[in-house]
């Protein structure tokens, strides 16, 4: 790797493999690195609260991270994505509790499991796309969502399914701080499975089926099979997310995973930004502090006028709601392209100042 | 006795798809005029129904003149949802379309949700309900009633599209958006047009729905059903959407029949509609009565 600088003023990559690094300067390497030490720490650093925020943030992005495959990268919209999260939540709760693998291998086989779900479900895609593939995923969502209320051998139905909390050698991952290492880890490979993907033969095939997908065809690319290895892949990711969930709420209930989560995935990536992948973590932290920001917000205006006049404090589920409604209205009209394309901007004018043209 | 029940069901389904064909109706005059797919189909009903509740319960209006208030406040809100909201995205690439109007959706329910509560409010009463002998069926005459509307609405927008100057103007931009330009047409009008109009008909349909079943969140889920309707029909045929709403609508009851009397597997009513519309889009993705989308290069 060619990490010359902290920060060249401009573009002096000459090689085709400095093209194609992970790390495009010394300055974006380190602060990946210092990023993920700091998070190492973090348990240590902070109040189990926080914990358990960054826990959210690191499976949802995990989850949002597979939809950017899907949608931000091959083009294809999916309004079902919460129905991949879950059926990864049950399938893991489901070989723990019934073929007592244990939960370290769980995760995966549910996330591989779930891949193969995916990959069925898109199918369609090979036939359909753009807006009636949105149209086809959302029949799948309800579909689906029926299929989980009713498959009680698999998740138990209305009474939803136990997971047991993780163990490796008699060593229980059971708190908060503990169970942060798991899905640390995990945020780490798949974020680095999908970096390297997208510099990948198959990385650049998604996008070029996203861009052109006629162009795409006749340069050789087999449309059908990475529409539906998209599929696959996306679901994967989802499936991993879902399994953390489950382990990490120790209960996993059908009801859950509606085309509310569905959509609450989608707003990620729309705000985090499409096709980018440090933008699906960006999206996935945005999307779970808002609520708590919103619950703040309300809170402080608690016994004011304001708070007497709307009773905010009753309302405190609906403004969250109403919320991620707008801001994802607000993002599209005046930031399309998302906090990694304005992170980008910040970067940028970092770089040339003070000369920024 | 299980033969009753059938025809009863068939009936209820006529009915409730006449109701269906109204929204998506509604749906397919948005997505012709401006190719916007609208998610937030379901809230103009809630939305609709809500206000005509609120007029009623809070001012005790007649209803006549809470209904005419209503479909005034729907158009303006349709027209200012379209210029504040659409317009801004116009060239924007499908996925925010569809979110924008996603968002929407969300937002608006959990603005209902608010201002309205989360609990069923049975609409104040306004005709006399009572069950009459149609051929020896009991039909109520809430559900005529909301027939005969559904079927009103529907000629009149015949009428309107047949008729009219800015009818002509929308099936003209519907046509050929820059030919329909390029001879006068104000396509911004006509977008906004649209909004207006196929928000008040949700409105209507709304209010329709609000007095047969009382009004909550769960009138949003309409907007869900439309789109089996709409692509069974066909996404920009008018004439699809009423018949692939009548469909569904008998199509469900059917699949409710079948789940009472012999499957017994529950929620079919719910479901049935959602793999026919995985069916339709696997063997004609573009509807009985769609326009093929032919790409060259």
């Amino acid at each position: 790797m060619s990490l010359k600088k902290f920060r060249p003023c401009g573009d002096f990559r000459t090689s085709y493999a400095a093209d194609m690094s992970m790390f495009q300067d010394k300055g974006s390497y380190y602060l990946t690195l210092g990023g993920i030490i700091l998070l190492a720490l973090s348990p240590f650093l902070f109040d189990s609260y926080i914990i358990s925020l960054l826990i959210y943030i690191g499976f949802y992005g995990i989850a949002a991270l597979g939809l950017n495959i899907l949608v931000g990268c091959t083009g294809q919209i999916s309004v079902g994505h919460a129905v991949f999260f879950g059926f990864g939540a049950f399938a893991s709760a489901w070989l723990s509790n019934k073929f007592l693998v244990p939960v370290w291998l769980a995760i995966p086989i549910a996330a591989i499991m779930t891949a193969f779900v995916g990959l069925i479900f898109g199918i369609p895609a090979a036939r359909v796309k753009g807006l009636y593939l949105a149209i086809a995923t959302l029949a799948a969502q309800f579909i689906m969502e029926d299929f989980f209320s009713r498959a009680a051998w698999f998740t138990g139905g209305v009474d939803g399914a136990s997971a047991e909390p993780l163990k490796i050698f008699n060593f229980y991952f059971d708190t908060d701080q503990k169970y942060f290492y798991i899905v640390l880890f995990w945020l780490l490979v798949s974020f680095l499975l999908v970096s390297n993907l997208m510099r990948t033969r198959d990385g650049r095939a998604f996008l070029a089926v996203r861009d052109h997908y006629l162009s795409a065809e006749m340069m050789g690319i087999n449309l059908m099979k990475y529409r539906i290895l998209s599929f696959g892949i996306s679901s994967f990711f989802a499936g991993l997310g879902g399994a953390l969930y489950g382990h990490y709420l120790s209960f996993v209930s059908i009801e859950e995973f509606n085309i509310q989560l569905s959509i609450f995935f989608l707003a990620m990536i729309i705000i985090g930004g499409l096709g980018s992948v440090r933008g699906s973590l960006m999206g996935a932290a945005f999307m779970v502090l808002l609520p708590e920001v919103m619950d703040y917000l309300t809170r402080s205006l608690a016994e004011t006028s304001i708070d007497q006049m709307l009773s905010l404090s009753n309302a405190i589920p609906f403004i969250k709601e109403a919320s991620i409604g707008l801001v994802i209205i607000l993002f599209l009209i005046f930031e399309p392209n998302g906090l990694a394309y304005r992170w980008g901007q910040i970067r940028a004018w970092f770089k040339l100042y003070p000369f920024s043209y | 006795m299980a033969l009753d029940f059938l025809i009863q069901l068939l009936v209820n389904g006529f009915i409730i798809g006449l109701l269906y064909g109204v929204v998506a109706m509604a749906f397919v005059l948005i997505y012709k005029s401006s190719l916007v797919v609208n998610f937030a189909q379901g809230e103009f009903l809630l939305i609709g129904a809500w206000a005509c509740w609120w007029l009623l319960a809070q001012f005790s209006l007649p209803f006549y003149i809470a209904f005419i208030f209503t479909l005034i406040f729907m158009t303006i809100f349709g027209v200012l949802i379209q210029l504040i909201i659409l317009r801004p995205l116009i060239g924007e690439p499908i996925i925010s379309i569809i979110m924008v109007t996603i968002g929407l959706a969300i937002f608006f329910q959990a603005l209902m949700n608010w201002m309205f509560g989360v609990f069923v409010e049975p609409f104040p009463k306004i005709f006399e309900n009572e069950s009459i002998n149609l051929f020896g069926l009991r039909v109520q005459t809430v559900y005529i009633m909301s027939g005969l509307i559904s079927l009103l609405i529907m000629i009149s927008f015949a009428i309107f599209f047949k008729k009219s100057r800015l009818g002509l103007a929308m099936r003209a931009t519907a046509f050929d958006q820059q030919a329909a330009q390029s001879l006068g047409v104000s396509v911004k009008q006509v977008f906004s047009a649209a909004w207006g109009i196929s928000a008040m008909v949700s409105a209507v349909a709304g209010i329709v729905f609000g007095i047969v079943n009382g009004i909550s969140s769960g009138i949003a889920f309409m907007g869900i059903k439309v789109f089996p309707a709409v692509i069974l029909g066909g996404l920009d045929s008018v004439l699809g959407a009423i018949l692939g709403g009548l469909v569904i609508g008998l199509l469900e009851h059917i699949a409710h029949y079948l789940d009472v009397q012999y499957l017994k597997i529950g929620n079919m009513i719910r479901i049935a509609p959602f793999y026919a519309l995985l069916i339709i889009l696997m063997i004609k993705p573009y509807g009985f009565f769609g326009t093929k989308d032919i790409e060259r290069v």
